[in-house]
């Protein structure tokens, strides 16, 4: 495989709850991200994927592990040294309403990341740039002096990436860049990123909570859930024979648009998720597992290799294994 | 056949702005069969919350009914008084939300919250009450119930607080539950739950009118669809007719959209152009700017509903 573009080596980030409690967000999350591809990144609301994400850039600091940037450590590195590597780090929001100033044209808003990294050298040079930019994104130029609310979700979700562009990055962290969107209107910026993926050679690191849309743009997958990887491979491996079983019943929640194949109520998941305040001891998913034994109640799995790919579980399903036998592991 | 629980007629609702009148909802005509699951899809401003909160008569200022007729049971309830609405809200008709963080109130008990209704409405001790609240949180899928009732919103997770939602909704066993986006703001497992719980009450005997943007939502769990296009209904039928021969080809475009993304493409399906300004819509039909099979009529004349192969099956299109 190319060069690994970013590693974390056991990143762990926990956020204060208040009266000495800590809500566990990432713990000990081990992953690289290979130049050019696109790596999706799974899970539930609340299960750190987007703590994972801004560590993976450094906009959050780990409480431990480390961040590894073309194989040099940038994890205590200073602010202002880490700057020169900034750049070629960015960002795609979620929220094409909230993360654009109000306030700012579209050429504004542009220009600002165009300004950071002094690219240009004077107005007319940054204004054809901007435009460039415009085109890139699909934007009509005309809409220069346009403001944020004049446009809808999807051109604003345009602008955003504009801006990410600006920098001209080598990896982007889309942080649920479609989930605002309507389904038309998501698969024209699913289309867009795929075809600046390869116009310029990015790399991205896509979060995003709909599993079809990240079979769909990923190369690989890792599936997250309260605050741990529960595995990581080749997104059609993974979806063709999940091994973990929380991934086979994210798997079975899409719901496909087709009447004639709806939902059987047995493969479905119960419960909910745990509190990552108090994460239960052992596996954490143990609490939903049908296949849950004394030993995930007590041990942590960790990630081992199962022919090519990562799964972190006692007892990987097998190729092909079906659902419905669970009642057998219960009682045995 | 049964009867029809909600039947609305020809209904026109206006937001009254200072740049003209936005004409969200035009000429809606829709029925809700009695024990059916009845769906609204559409993308964002197409109309489909503000039908919704027409019936609840819920369309706030600069908002209007202009006209048409919502019949409950028979019963036109758009003109009547505010004071007979209140009383039907909540016992005959229910509405749940899309965000069930804010739709609860934070300083209040859930147990007092769902019980409220009850007390409102129905003229029973409040021992009983307090039974029927359990019960109904129970069979809502809320474990513990006798203690959960103590909580207060921000102590329950994102499906908890919805199946609170559910409850108080159905607490007084209303004729016509309408969700709106009732699934959105929760996560794929929990959603497949909700929408498991939605069709329990409905084979209970209550008409559900569900709304939403996703056509996989719709897909599992409605019997019969409307889809909304700018303000219009734009094609009608049983979801699977729907899903299997739809006819209008803005119907097209959202499936072919909605099943790309499982495809193995590279490019993926969408509908070109966007969704027009309900301030200038074009003269004709709405979606004629966008539709590839569009002539010379389209872009002149608005067309009706004309039928579409099997019976129940209509579409607003020439070309049907």
């Amino acid at each position: 495989m190319s060069e690994i573009l970013l590693e974390a080596k056991g990143l762990t980030k926990a956020f204060p709850a208040g009266r000495g409690r800590k809500v566990h967000a990432v713990t000990d999350v081990s992953l690289k991200v290979y130049k050019g591809e696109t790596l999706g990144l799974v899970g539930e609301s609340g299960c750190g994927k987007s703590t994972l994400g801004r560590m993976m850039i450094r906009l959050l600091a780990p409480d431990s592990g480390r961040l590894l940037l073309k194989g040099g450590d940038v994890t205590g590195m200073s602010d202002r040294d880490f700057l020169r590597h900034r750049r070629q780090l960015q960002l795609i929001f979620q929220d094409p309403y909230a993360s654009l100033d109000p306030r700012l044209t579209v050429r504004e808003l542009i220009a600002e990341p165009l300004r950071t990294w002094n690219v240009c050298r004077s107005r007319d040079e940054m204004t054809a740039r901007v435009l460039e930019l415009m085109e890139d994104v699909g934007v009509p130029g005309e809409f220069l002096y346009r403001y944020p609310h004049q446009f809808s979700g999807g051109q604003r979700q345009r602008i955003g990436i504009a801006r990410a562009l600006a920098a001209d990055p080598e990896l982007i962290v889309c942080d649920e860049p479609v989930s605002a969107l309507d389904v038309p209107v998501q698969n024209q910026i699913l289309n867009l990123l795929s075809g600046l993926q390869k116009a310029r050679g990015l790399t991205y690191l896509f979060i995003s909570h709909d599993l079809s849309v990240v079979r769909h743009i990923s190369d690989r997958v890792c599936i997250m859930f309260l605050g741990m990887l529960c595995e990581i491979g080749e997104t059609e491996e993974i979806f063709s024979s999940p091994l973990h079983p929380y991934t086979r019943f994210l798997m079975n929640a899409i719901l496909l648009p087709d009447p004639h194949h709806r939902h059987e109520e047995d493969t479905l998941l119960s419960g909910e998720i745990p509190s990552a305040v108090n994460p239960p001891p052992g596996c954490r998913f143990h609490t939903r597992c049908p296949y849950a034994t004394d030993r995930c109640r007590s041990e942590v799995p960790v990630m081992r290799d199962m022919g090519g790919r990562m799964a972190a579980c006692h007892h990987p399903l097998g190729h092909g294994a079906d659902l419905r036998s669970s009642e057998e592991a219960r009682t045995s | 056949m049964g009867s029809n629980t909600l039947e609305i007629r020809q209904l026109n609702t206006s937001f009254l702005t200072q740049k003209g009148e936005v004409r969200a909802v035009m000429d809606v005509s829709l029925d809700v069969p009695e024990g059916k699951i009845t769906g609204i899809v559409g993308e964002s401003g197409c109309g489909k919350s503000v039908t919704a909160k027409s019936v609840m008569g819920l369309v706030k200022y600069p908002g209007k009914v202009m006209s048409g007729e919502i019949l409950l049971d028979g019963r036109d309830i758009r003109d009547i008084p505010e004071k007979e609405k209140c009383a039907l809200r909540g016992s005959e008709v229910s509405m749940i939300f899309q965000e069930p963080m804010t739709s609860l109130n934070p300083v209040i008990r859930i147990g007092k919250q769902v019980e409220e209704a009850l007390l409102l409405h129905k003229d029973i001790p409040k021992e009983q009450a307090r039974i029927r609240t359990v019960e109904m949180l129970e069979s809502v899928g809320i474990s513990d119930a006798g203690n959960r009732m103590r909580c207060y919103p921000h102590q329950l997770s994102g499906g908890l607080r919805q199946r609170v939602m559910i409850a108080m909704a159905m607490i007084c066993r209303p004729k016509l539950l309408i969700a709106d986006e009732p699934t959105t703001a929760l996560d794929v497992t929990v959603e497949a739950q909700i929408l498991r719980l939605m069709k329990k009450l409905c084979s209970g005997g209550t008409s559900i009118l569900l709304i939403s943007h996703n056509l996989g939502v719709i897909a599992q769990i409605c019997d019969y669809v409307y889809v909304m296009y700018a303000g219009r209904i734009v094609e009608c039928a049983d979801t699977v007719t729907l899903f299997d021969h739809p006819a209008h080809p803005y119907t097209m475009g959202l499936l072919r959209a909605a099943t790309s993304l499982r495809q193995d493409t590279e490019i993926l399906e969408t509908i070109p152009g966007v969704v027009p300004n309900l301030l200038h819509l074009p003269k004709g039909c709405s979606f004629a700017p966008r539709c590839g099979s569009c002539g010379d009529r389209c872009r002149g004349e608005m067309p009706l509903m004309y039928e579409a192969g099997e019976e129940g099956h209509m579409a607003r299109c020439f070309m049907c």
